[in-house]
């Protein structure tokens, strides 16, 4: 049942990340704290182990929480589930869109709102990992800092 | 050669524009138009087999590294390295990325809607794309 459920989510983050390298962490961020599966501070490690071994950051965060929440056949579970969409889009860009749309054409396109938006979320996860890394560990009674208060106004 | 310049420009810019990490795309595509699909599938194993046996291994030994106390000072300082990382990524992206009002009122509201409306990043990835694409038509009038 976890590996079914690692598949499903795992699956989902792979088809929702346009980008590579830090532009896939706000996503994986709120689906990791969200379900508890990664502790604030274990995502910021993660981040640095990441960016010091090889691999994209999301296919080894992918393999750490697997491993965590179902040992070896989770790690393998987790990182297939997140390339999976890779494999079926790309292949069916392959064969049927590339007539359609020209690659450099669709980049354009789709890049003028999605780069600002990636901009946004990096933002977004750089905030919520500062908070948590530079500015607590100094002011650390500072809860009006918490924007997040804001979210219960709406 | 100039066609194999032009092959690979277009691999990179379908992996960068489809759903999926780039590193991943860009394996799989190879990997399809040498050896089909069963290429895709196995350039792509390729690609993240190196990840899973290194973090594997590091994930064995992370808990009880964890527990360390020289460990755990260690991290309180990578942890500060890591964010400014991010700023330093922001800050990058910013220059490649906003260069004028409609940029940065994507960004705008992108952090917006995530820090103070609480929305998962998902559709605020799939709206930046739909009006992205909107925005460049209107522009250039479809051209």
């Amino acid at each position: 049942m976890i590996l079914l459920h690692l598949f499903a989510i795992f699956f989902k983050i792979g088809l929702f990340t346009i980008g590579g390298g830090l532009a896939t962490l706000p996503l994986l961020q709120q689906e990791m704290l969200s379900r508890g599966w990664l502790t604030q501070a274990e995502f910021i490690d993660m981040i640095a182990i990441s960016q010091s071994t090889p691999g994209p950051i999301g296919v080894n965060l992918a393999t750490f929480v697997g491993f965590r929440l179902a040992s070896y056949s989770g790690a393998v579970i987790a990182t297939c589930a997140l390339s999976a969409p890779s494999v079926i889009i790309i292949v069916l860009i392959a064969r049927i869109f590339a007539r359609l749309c020209p690659p450099a054409f669709c980049r354009r396109r789709l890049s003028q709102g999605l780069r600002p938006a990636a901009v946004g979320l990096i933002t977004f996860t750089w905030f919520i990992l500062g908070k948590s890394a530079v500015f607590f560990p100094i002011f650390p009674d500072a809860g009006w800092f918490d924007l997040s208060v804001f979210a219960r106004l709406f | 050669m100039a066609d194999l310049g032009e092959e690979l420009l277009n691999y990179y810019a379908i992996s960068q524009a489809a759903p999926g990490i780039i590193a991943i795309n860009t394996a799989t595509f190879v990997g399809y138009k040498r050896g089909g699909v069963l290429g895709a599938v196995i350039a792509t194993a390729g690609m993240v087999t190196p990840s899973l046996i290194i973090i594997t291994i590091i994930a064995i030994f992370f808990t009880r590294f964890q527990e360390n106390i020289y460990v755990q000072r260690a991290f309180a300082g990578i942890r500060v390295a890591v964010s400014m990382l991010l700023i330093w990524t922001v800050t990058t992206l910013t220059k490649q990325t906003i260069k004028n009002l409609f940029g940065i009122l994507i960004v705008v509201s992108a952090f917006s809607l995530v820090v103070i409306g609480g929305i998962s990043p998902i559709p605020i990835i799939l709206a930046s794309a739909a009006v992205g694409i909107i925005h460049g038509y209107a522009r250039k009038g479809g051209a």
